[in-house]
């Protein structure tokens, strides 16, 4: 077997506070194969976008890793020194944030922007960088490159500017891009052409992404596996297919059939009750059990069964294609 | 029939010039956006009018200027028969007032942080000296909240609960009409589901009519009675939710219809839609989508045309019905 380009093995995320400790990643192991597109989904706190920052180093203190591992390629990275990060990112990790107009420097046009980035973290000459640049630009789909080097990021419109950030993460060839919300700021229009966008690049390149967002229509059309995050636990993890058609965690479950398109012509749309709790107010047993139509007793003391490396798996006791019965 | 809400002609023009200095030095013109263009549509009573489109389209524009945040540039908004624009007696102004509420997209901006959620909630009828004791306490229990609640400050909720707590306040003066403006866009989808549905059930109880302005189809598909399509400030289609979605009339429609993402269609392979939407202070000739539309003919180019019935709905559009939905399958 082939090793996976990024492999979580049990990576907790601790923030100490005042009250306590608060873990707002807590113990999700999964990986993401070459050519593969794994879709992140939870609410609001799940901790998909801690998940994100902590693969690429980015947590914000006091928030650190407090368990597991990050194997990118087979290597360790969880560990590394920040100079040593620093040669990793960009270079062999991509990074597309949800507002393309934070992400690029505004005083700078996007031609100095990426052929810095691409000079940075490979051994090429000026005039290189700049052919690079311009290339990078025509893959993502800007008319006239060429012309648009020497343009400001305001010149550019939304859907060009998350264009641009994605070059600009692709500019220095990464195994793995982690794309953290790359549509929510933009029209659903332009939304589709960014997500065939990253599904042409990572077909092409055989790169691999991890692609964070709360939209499940999202998920839905581009993602080839779903890893559904709840409260700081993966709740569950397996192919798209399967994730949105037949769901075994209630959670998941819950989540699918309360958004809209889901129950087109259905008067009421079903509801999950309740929000998710805070980290600091988790209840005992499974984190979802005080809104699960299905809770018993186990669910009320014993966490759930965790989720391994292996797919397929929800971290639920009494799964629904076990209790079909029931429900 | 004329609806509650009666809207004809409706046009709001901006002025995005460069400050007056700036223009006689630099010798610039005056620039004007024309964010709504001749927009006319009926609600009826009890009803739910959406209005969608992308970024740039005008629908908040709209919404603000039916519950009369803005003033239109042309044409008038009457509600109840009333032409809020041209009104002058406080006493009928005021009464229309009382009939027209608005919910705000963002829950954490439209909530003062510094009143408890009775003051905020009572407001509505406290300003016109009306009678609010219990009131704060039965509304709350309306939208699903404690009456404890009343004395806890907006901060002490999430998101979900803030957003009904402006429901409440909504409700308060007892209005006939509630503009929403994008309602549940800041929402988390199984918070977004609590929400509508708790919208549905007023709409029942309370006999409420709603203009329910969003970029989200499937939100709007499930929510309203009557939808219609704005692309650059214009009307360009009206029709039920069912018609709309099955046979859209005009291109834009369908190119946003295959655009939105679906539940049911992982690794389907549809071409994006090209182009974005133009730049609004200098809009396209004729039918403003033509530089995007695969149907264009040389006469789209020349004249715009006008919104004209289309079966049961309303399109604007030369080459209206000619359409196909590329993702039917």
């Amino acid at each position: 077997m082939t090793t996976p380009v990024l492999e979580l093995k049990n990576l907790t995320v601790d923030i100490p506070t005042r009250f306590g400790t608060l873990r707002p990643v807590d113990d999700v192991s999964w990986s993401i194969d070459a050519g593969e597109i794994l879709g992140v989904v939870g609410e609001s706190g799940a901790g998909k976008s801690m998940t994100g920052n902590a693969v690429i180093g980015l947590l914000d203190s006091p928030a650190h890793i407090s368990g597991g591992q990050v194997l990118l390629e087979g290597e360790r990275i969880d560990r590394l020194k920040l100079s040593d990060m620093r040669r990793i990112r960009g270079k062999r990790i991509g990074m597309v944030f949800q507002d393309p107009l934070t992400s690029l420097n505004p005083l700078l046009t996007i031609g100095e922007q990426l052929s810095e980035t691409i000079l940075r973290h490979l051994d090429v000459s000026n005039a290189e960088a700049d052919a690079r640049a311009i290339r990078g630009l025509d893959e993502v789909g800007i008319p006239s490159a060429k012309n648009r080097m020497g343009a400001y990021p305001h010149e550019f419109s939304g859907g060009m500017r998350q264009r641009v950030v994605i070059a600009l993460a692709l500019c220095a060839e990464p195994t793995l891009l982690i794309a953290d919300e790359p549509t929510t700021a933009l029209d659903v229009s332009v939304q589709a052409q960014i997500t065939a966008l990253l599904k042409r690049l990572c077909r092409e390149r055989g790169m691999a992404a991890m692609l964070v967002t709360h939209d499940m229509g999202v998920i839905a059309e581009t993602a080839d596996r779903v890893a559904v995050m709840y409260a700081g636990r993966l709740a569950e993890i397996g192919p798209v297919s399967q994730i949105v058609g037949q769901p075994r965690h209630p959670y998941t479950d819950g989540l699918m059939a309360s958004t809209p398109a889901a129950s087109a012509g259905q008067a009421r749309l079903r509801q999950i009750p309740g929000a998710m709790p805070r980290l600091g107010k988790l209840p005992d047993g499974c984190a979802f059990h005080p809104r699960c139509p299905f809770v018993q007793d186990k669910c009320r003391h014993d966490p759930g069964p965790k989720v391994g490396i292996a797919d397929d798996r929800a971290a639920c006791w009494f799964p629904l294609d076990a209790q079909e019965d029931v429900a | 029939m004329t609806g509650l809400v009666s809207i004809k002609g409706l046009t709001r023009v901006f002025d995005v010039s460069k400050p007056w200095l700036n223009r006689m030095i630099e010798r610039l013109p005056k620039r004007m956006l024309t964010a709504v263009s001749d927009v006319s549509f009926d609600i009826p009573a009890k009803t739910t009018y959406a209005l969608v489109g992308e970024s740039g389209s005008g629908k908040s524009t709209i919404g603000k200027m039916v519950v009369g945040l803005l003033r239109p540039t042309e044409g008038n908004v009457e509600i109840d028969g009333i032409d809020l624009v041209t009104e002058t007696d406080p006493a009928i102004i005021d009464r229309i007032r009382t009939d027209i509420q608005m919910i705000f997209q963002d829950p954490f901006a439209s909530l003062n942080p510094r009143w408890r959620v009775r003051d905020i909630i009572t407001e509505p009828v406290s300003a016109r000296g009306g009678n609010i004791d219990g009131l704060a306490e039965k509304l709350l229990v309306q939208v699903g909240l404690a009456e404890e609640d009343a004395g806890k400050y907006p901060h002490q909720f999430s998101g979900g609960q803030r957003q009904r707590l402006c429901v409440a306040r909504a409700l308060a003066s007892e209005p006939k009409l509630i503009v929403c403006d994008e309602p549940t866009s800041a929402l988390d989808v199984s918070v977004q589901a609590q929400v509508l549905n708790l919208m549905s059930d007023l709409k029942e109880d309370h006999g409420l009519t709603y203009l329910f302005i969003s970029h989200d189809l499937t939100v709007v598909r499930h929510m309203a009675d009557t939808i219609g399509v704005l692309y650059l400030g214009r009307l360009v289609e009206e029709a039920s939710p069912t018609s709309l979605f099955n046979e859209p009339a005009h291109p834009y429609t369908a190119m946003l219809i295959d655009a939105a993402p679906r539940l049911d269609a992982f690794g389907r392979e549809v071409e994006p839609p090209e182009g974005e939407i133009p730049d609004p202070t200098d809009p396209p000739s004729g039918c403003a989508f033509h530089p995007r539309c695969p149907l264009a003919t040389d006469i789209c180019k020349a004249e715009r045309p006008k919104l004209t019935p289309h079966g049961a709905g309303r399109v604007a559009c030369h080459h209206a019905g000619q359409v196909r939905l590329k993702g039917a399958a």
